[in-house]
């Protein structure tokens, strides 16, 4: 990163971008970028600290003998239920990964024909979809208990996975960005005589990185809380969320251990966003959209 | 015969756009079932007396007139709401914005760095520590760093003196605000051709504000509008970090947003048909903010 930080000076990006600027936006980001993470160090401090460091006068805020009990705490109380640890993550794992690639895919598709085809009763679903995003209401959840009731999918994995497996934040993210996509380029195409399934996904979606990594990491961020409180009730179907939150939920003497829960549960998620990170900035280098 | 001839054409297109159908389908299948049918089974419940036990018992109006004329506290929930909204919705909007601007300008890899520094909060979301750092004792973060600075010579109770309530829950609401809006705007930025700066260049624009008004913001619109309902739904209906951080009830309800309000009676009173018709109202607003804003960013985009 020192070689970055080096670069600043002489101004890097894209070409045609030559205004300074870059060095003080630099310091600014740093300065607040501090105030954003100083709560996340203190929570991994708080993670490794010692039970009888966490309550003394003045705070510290590292840890003088750092250890790992807390974590072994956490596993040791999880285990002492009936189902194994191994469970819960196949559990989480499954649930996550259906999740993720469901949303992906349906969500493309759908925000494809919504913003690029006129068909009867296209603006109707546009309107309803961002209209949904706006209607907060707690009598939702009881509502859906009803339909999932009616489905019988209550106490198994697919209560879970199919009422978050349609996004309707992931189809308007994509939509917004596919709108921008130049319609001269899907004519020609059509005039090639690719029909729409093969334009979406050969055309529109490889050009849609950016938008498509975003959505991934929403998806995955979403689907890796899932607890399922209220429709999952056997233990051999809960997550590790469900599992981890049944450890940590027992006030301030465990402390140490709900911070080490935190942290043992942002580490995939944060994995997967630098991931996607980098294939959404790689994006810039080859984007071939022009009119 | 006019009518008869439309719907013949309506159903003509119907068949020619087969294939657009085929491919929203297993969205819309389960948008319907678990987004659109549970939130059109919810639009009556406001007008109901409902306690999840009997079946809801018609009602009228009588909600929402309970609400205005009698409900001192939802009077002042909407004060707390709009304020809490006025000062984290614009400024969390334009922050989500400008540090996007900032880290486009920077190298690669500090992009992805800074990119995740501003989006973990959102990440982690974790109330825990805050109570660590704001805590009342001489244990807390803030109160212990005062202290030894000598700007304090006691511990002040962040958490429950009333004077502080409110300030904290927004710093705090801040600093997890720069969610989604943040992520596509920085996405929204890859997808700008660097050609058109080029041709920014050639058309004699001298420096970064230039090319922020001339160029960014107007190809961004479509993002602006996603982070603008992100921001709206976020700072509208934000109610969560103030139960985990000041309590519920908090200190002379100072931070008792409408959206805590409806919690109050959904799920601590079970007066569910009075909850509705408190969501309904937030619904209400928050649907016209978003007409109004998306009306002017499309004025940015037509210019």
């Amino acid at each position: 990163m020192a070689a970055d930080i080096k670069k600043l000076r002489a101004s890097s990006g894209p070409a045609g971008r030559k205004y300074g600027g870059t060095a003080a936006s630099f310091v600014l980001l740093t300065a607040l970028g501090l105030f954003m993470v100083f709560p996340i160090y203190l929570t991994v401090v708080m993670a490794i600290k010692p039970v009888e460091e966490l309550f003394v006068f003045p705070p510290k805020l590292y840890a003088v003998r750092p250890t790992l009990d807390n974590f072994r705490d956490m596993f040791a109380a999880v285990r002492q239920n009936r189902v194994p640890f191994s469970r819960y993550v196949f559990n989480s794992v499954f649930v996550t990964v259906s999740v993720t690639a469901a949303q992906c895919v349906f969500a493309s598709m759908a925000a494809f024909v919504l913003a690029k085809c006129r068909f009867p009763g296209c603006r109707i679903i546009n309107g309803v979809i961002v209209t949904s995003l706006l209607y907060q209401s707690s009598v939702i959840y009881i509502m859906q208990y009803m339909v999932m009731t009616k489905l019988n999918i209550i106490d198994s994995p697919l209560a879970l996975i199919l009422p978050a497996a349609a996004s309707p934040m992931g189809v308007f993210l994509m939509r917004q960005s596919i709108s921008q996509i130049p319609d001269a380029m899907l004519d020609a195409a059509k005039v090639d005589g690719a029909g729409l399934f093969r334009i979406c996904w050969q055309i529109v979606i490889p050009n849609q990185k950016p938008a498509l990594m975003t959505l991934m990491i929403f998806a995955f961020q979403a689907a890796w809380n899932i607890q399922g409180g209220g429709v999952i009730f056997r233990e051999q179907y809960k997550t590790l969320p469900a599992a981890v939150a049944q450890v940590s939920s027992s006030g301030m003497a465990r402390a140490g251990v709900a911070m080490a829960a935190a942290v043992f549960m942002l580490v995939p998620p944060v994995i997967v966003f630098i991931l996607a990170q980098r294939y959404v900035i790689e994006t810039m280098a080859h984007s071939g959209i022009k009119e | 015969m006019k009518k008869k001839a439309g719907l013949k054409r309506t159903f003509r297109e119907i068949r020619k756009n087969k294939a657009c159908y085929a491919m929203l389908a297993p969205f819309m299948i389960l948008f319907v079932l678990f987004t659109v049918i549970p939130v059109v089974m919810s639009l009556p419940i406001g007008f109901t007396d409902f306690d999840m036990v009997q079946k809801p018992e018609f009602v009228g109006l009588s909600n929402f007139r309970t609400l205005f004329l009698s409900d001192k506290v939802f009077i002042s929930s909407i004060r707390v709401t709009i304020v809490f909204a006025l000062l984290t919705g614009p400024v969390s909007y334009v922050l989500c914005f400008l540090l996007a601007w900032f880290i486009d300008g920077m190298p690669k890899r500090l992009k992805t760095f800074f990119t995740l520094i501003f989006y973990i909060p959102s990440l982690a979301s974790v109330y825990t520590v805050w109570q660590l750092i704001f805590s009342g004792d001489m244990n807390g973060y803030l109160n212990a760093f005062l202290i030894d600075l000598g700007i304090i010579n006691s511990p002040v109770q962040w958490l429950t003196d009333g004077r502080y309530v409110l300030a904290v829950t927004i710093i705090v609401q801040l600093w997890i605000s720069l969610g989604a809006g943040f992520l596509a705007i920085r996405a929204g930025f890859q997808n700008i051709d660097p050609a058109l700066y080029e041709a920014g260049a050639i058309e004699g624009i001298r420096n970064r504000w230039q090319e922020l008004i001339y160029i960014v913001i107007p190809s961004m619109v479509p993002q602006l509008m996603f982070a603008a309902v992100m921001q709206i739904v976020g700072s509208f209906t934000a109610g969560t970090v103030a139960q985990n951080l000041v309590g519920f009830p908090s200190t002379e309800n100072k931070a008792h947003t409408i959206m805590t309000h409806a919690y109050d009676y959904g799920w601590v009173r079970y007066e569910m048909g009075y909850a509705s018709a408190i969501c309904m109202i937030l619904f209400v607003v928050m649907f016209v903010l978003n007409r109004l804003i998306s009306k002017g960013l499309k004025k940015i985009q037509g210019d």
